[in-house]
Formats: structure tokens, sequence, C-alpha cells
């Protein structure tokens, strides 16, 4: 099969590999219809998340039609599935209890120590996402292997196309978890930071779940469009002192919620963040965590920061003490997205819930390391993309 | 086979040595209070001390399944080479409560081991040990609690050995890798994965593969 492989830093291509088969007796084998490439990739596109090899198959956002079956699947061969990137046994403490992305038994014995090492704890499996997270090939691909393919695929409809269902893999249960974690009040305003996807779909719920104002903060003009486009008013940090307006547009009372949708890799000239990019690129490991930073000083004291970005690694110069003094509450984590598929469907089923907007460009998979490079140095109008094994050019 | 809380007559004075480290490992506050360690809680063998000439190894793990299940699981040693990664195969040797076991060495080799249960508690523990003359000179136990709650059940296990020279020193060290705790873990996690998923989790794309990601360490 052809699938997109990553070879190192912003070295990715399209090659043949095998295809994969039935392994385990609960796996699925499913032909991918489409696959989008994550903001999250893009930490693996910029080499600063560890744990990759050579020829990784990479993506975590795929559906596809079931073509085979274990003996355990409960799927059928032809049925039309949405795949969670998070793999989830569902039968270990953490899934009974829905925090399906600290399965215990989704990440290989032999692949847990690196991460239990660094968070004390071994993470879950992930799709197409580095060897901390299991190495599992992806979705960028014509074919993937699904594990416990009995509890994470989702049914969808035949009249509901792929534009519509796909975001239920990752960034819209994802956006919608964010604004759960934020803990949202009526009457509350709510900040969030990244006007990605993840921060533009957090947008969505945050008003969804009651939020009086959101407020989205980006530097990309067109992304702050389709962020006032959904109802939030918007502050380019390009433009504006962040923390200063964040306090004026609340009355001197700052927000009662934030949201850091940026995670790792954030933009901006901060003192710190400029430091932290340079450890990056020395191979020190640092984070930059600027955002994180500026959102604990901007909340208000007794309120929330809900944290959906990724970060993977240490951070300097924390500001503990605003984090303590104020009392806030910190809620962060990957998305336990089998929690929510099922109420996000009927939402998309009912049109409540539009996520085409989002969707800048439809490449083939063939075109999936330009795609790649535009979702990367394009950010203001590849918002992003959506790569279509089936197709040969461009729609 | 065994009744309920019946010993096989173990742990007589010739094995004193690993009966001791076993038991120093399994015990909690009350014996540590009593020696010259800081009073805690904590299992013995999570103590910063060392177990004479006795390696001890000793990981829990809490396995959201009936304790009886799991017991009876690990009660049949011949199922213990489906999660320990260099155990090639356990069968029955010819005395009751005996096993051999076959142990994965260098060069395609193998080591085999001849053990006894020493005790059993139905539900609760299972004991064994090497018989006299048997090149790797171990023992182990498994304990069997409930967990809180809904947690399932809380599985010890708790492995001591003499690190023996030679082609058997060798095939221990196989066995237990560098680091024991870590081959500890990874089999116990194995043991997990079959219980609470009826498989172990690999990411290989292909059998073959997935075969020989779990050999990667062996």
């Amino acid at each position: 099969m052809r699938a997109l492989t990553w070879h190192g830093t912003k070295d990715v291509r399209v090659e043949t590999v095998d295809d994969p088969e039935i392994v385990n007796p609960r796996d699925a084998i499913i032909k991918v219809s489409s696959t989008a490439i994550c903001g999250s990739d893009l930490h693996l596109y910029d080499g600063v998340i560890p744990g990759m090899m050579a020829g990784d198959i990479l993506g975590h956002e795929f559906m596809g039609e079931v073509v085979e079956t274990g003996p355990a699947s409960t799927l059928q061969k032809g049925q039309r599935v949405v795949v969670p990137f998070t793999i989830s046994c569902g039968g270990c403490f953490h899934c009974r209890i829905e925090q399906y992305s600290a399965c215990e038994n989704s990440n290989p014995v032999e692949k847990q120590d690196a991460s239990a090492m660094l968070y004390g704890h071994p993470m879950a499996g992930l799709f197409g996402y580095s060897h901390m997270t299991g190495g599992y090939s992806g979705g960028q691909a014509e074919y993937v292997r699904v594990p416990f393919s009995d509890v994470g695929p989702i049914v969808v409809p035949d009249h509901l196309e792929d534009d519509k269902v796909l975001f239920l893999s990752d960034i819209l249960p994802t956006g919608w978890m964010a604004a759960e974690n934020a803990e949202i009040q009526p009457d509350d305003t709510v900040a969030v930071w990244g006007c990605g996807p993840v921060g533009l779909f957090a947008v969505r719920s945050a008003l969804a779940m009651g939020a009086a104002r959101v407020i989205a903060i980006d530097h990309y003009p067109h992304r702050l469009e389709l962020a006032h486009k959904l109802g939030a008013e918007t502050i380019n940090f390009r433009e504006t002192h962040v923390r200063e307006a964040l306090l004026e547009m609340t009355g001197g009372i700052g927000v009662d919620a934030a949201i850091d949708a940026v995670g790792m890799e954030a933009h901006g000239f901060a003192i710190d963040n400029m430091l932290d990019v340079v450890k990056q690129k020395v191979g020190i490991g640092a984070d930059r965590a600027s955002v994180f930073k500026q959102a604990l000083l901007a909340v208000r004291p007794g309120g929330r920061l809900s944290v959906p970005g990724v970060y993977g690694g240490m951070t300097d110069k924390f500001p503990l003490g605003a984090l303590m003094e104020k009392g806030i509450t910190v809620r962060a984590g990957q998305t336990h997205v089998q929690r929510y598929t099922d109420r996000l469907l009927a939402m998309i089923e009912e049109g409540v819930l539009d996520t085409t907007f989002l969707i800048s460009y439809r490449l083939p998979l063939e075109e999936a390391p330009r795609g790649y490079r535009c979702f990367r140095e394009e950010q203001n109008t590849w918002t992003k993309v959506v790569l279509k094994p089936g197709i040969e050019t461009q729609q | 086979m065994t009744s309920h809380g019946r010993t096989h007559g173990a742990l007589a004075a010739g094995i004193a040595l690993a009966a001791g480290a076993i038991a120093l490992a399994a015990k909690q506050q009350n014996r540590r209070r009593h020696r010259d360690h800081p009073a805690d809680d904590a299992p013995g063998f999570t103590a910063r001390r060392d177990f004479g000439r006795y390696e001890v190894v000793g990981r829990s793990v809490t396995i959201a399944r009936p304790r009886a299940e799991l017991f009876a699981y690990w009660r049949d040693f011949t199922n213990l080479a489906r999660f320990m990664e260099n155990l090639v195969d356990v069968s029955p040797a010819g005395a009751e409560g005996h096993s051999v076991w076959t142990i994965r060495a260098p060069a395609g080799q193998s080591v085999e081991v001849e053990t006894r249960i020493a005790r059993e508690v139905d539900g609760e523990l299972i004991a064994w040990r090497s018989v006299e003359g048997s090149d790797i000179d171990t023992e182990g136990r498994v304990t069997f609690e409930d967990a809180p709650g809904e947690r399932g059940t809380r599985v010890g296990l708790i492995i001591a050995y003499v690190p023996p020279m030679g082609e058997a020193g060798r095939a221990a060290a196989k066995l237990f890798r560098r680091e024991p705790e870590v081959q500890a873990r990874h089999d116990l996690k194995r043991f997990k994965m079959l219980m609470e998923t009826g498989e172990i989790a690999t990411s290989a794309r292909r059998k073959d593969a997935a075969r020989a990601a779990q050999m990667e360490n062996a």
C-alpha cells in the first residue's frame, strides 16, 4: 500500500510499504477514505516529539470502510467507521471510568518504559504518534490495522459524508473536552489561545455550553475571522497586549476560564519563548510554554485553565506562584474520545454542529508532503488539510 | 490439585536463605519496624537494602478481573509462558506439584529448571522453588488480594534467585534481563493485558513483525 512516512525533521514521504494484516483477535483492517493532517502532526514534522523512527506511518485522524475483521471484532465488513486517535481496550480500570486516553493496555509493554520514566506512568497507545505511544502505524495510508476494533471505531450512517464526521476522530471531541474541562458557568468569559482547528471547536463548544463571551487569540487574520464567524470576539496578539486587553475587556476581573489550544510550539516573541526555541533546537527538550504561562497570569483568581494543547517535556520559569496564590484549577490531557463520540455524532446528524467550514484543502494521499509543508508554512489560509487516498487530483 | 491452605512442607532448613529473602521482601510494616529500617508501610522489596546473595525482584499490578479467575490461570503453570517473555515452556514433571521450566538461553539454547509448589492458599497465594540440585537456585511467590472497590485484584509477584555462574548464569541473566525489575514489570503487564483484554498488545502491522517485536528483548 501507499503511506505517508516520517524520516526526520521536515522530511515526510509517500512510500510503498507492506499492507497491514489482522494480528490480534480484536483487530479490524480499515480502508481509509479520508484522513486529516493534525496540528499535533506538525510537532512530529518539526521534530520536537521524541521516540520517532524513520519509516513510521503518521496520521491519527482517519475514517474508512471495514475490509477485514478479526474473530473477536464486533465490526462487519462494509461498515463505514470513524476511528478515534486514542487506542483503548475497554476493559482496564481507566477505560471503565471513561478515561479512555489513559488506557493501561493499548501501549505495547516493550514501548511503555520511556513514558513511564518521563511521566511516572506509561502513556496509552495512539495511532501514528511516536513510539512512546506505541509506535502504531497511522491513518495517512491506504489501509490501517485498528486494534480493539470493538471499542474505538464509531459506525457512521451512509447519508453523512466524510467531511461531516471525520473530525470525530480527534479535533471535534478535543475542542469539546477542552470546553468541558474549563467548567464553564453561565455569564462566564472564556479566553481561547490558538484558533487552529481545536481552538475553533473549543470556541464553538464553549458557546454551546453557555459561555456569555468567548475571546479568541491568534495572529492569523483568516483564523481570527473564522473564530469571529463562530461568535467569538478576537485579539490579534501581534497588534495587542493580550493580558492588558483581557483585563480591560472584562472590566478588570480577568477571564473566568482560559483554554490553551496552542501547546508546545507557541509563536510569539516573549523572552522565555525565544530561549525555549533555542533549547528545543539544540535538543534539550524544553517545551515552549509561553501560552500556558500567559494564561495562568490572565485567568482570574479561582478561575480555570484547560489545556488541550500538546506538551511533552519540561519548562522553565513556570509561574507556580500564580497557580497557587490565585487558586487556579488546571485540567489537561489527551482526549477521552470515546466518551464524546455518540453525543457529538448526534449533534452533527441534527445539523447543530458543522465541521466542514474548517477544511481548506482536500488533497490526494500522494500530495501529503505538500500538505504538511503548506499547513506548516501557510497557517493563515491552510486551516485544515484532508487527504483522500481515493482521489487522483485535487478537487 | 492442592487443597485450600495446604502446604507442601517446604521452606525447610536447606532453603532457609531464599525463604528468608522472600519473606523479608514480602513483609510489611511490623517486620520492618523491628529492623534497622525507617518505619513505614511499604512492601519490603521496595526497601533500600540488599538480601545477601539473593537477588530479589518484587512487582505488583492491579487487574480488573476476579481473584479466583486470576489465581486459576496462574495455578496452571503451563500458562506462564504466554506472558513471561523468556519462558519457552512450563510442563508438569513427574511428582505432584512439580514442573519443568524451560528458559531461553543465548544462541538458541535453553536451560531447564525443575520447581515444586512450596505453598499454596487457594485464591490467595502460590509459592514455588527450585528443587535441590537445580542449576538455578530460585524461589517465587505470587499473591492475589482484592483491590479496593471495583478495581479487581492486586497481584504481587516476588522472585528471589542466586545469580549463578556459567551457562546457567547466562540463562538466569536472560530470564531476568539486566534489570530484573523491568522484566518482572513487563511480565506482569502482559499478564494484565491477557486477562483484561484477551490479547497482548502489539503495534506491529503484520504477524511476523509482531512475533519479532515480542522477542525483541529475548
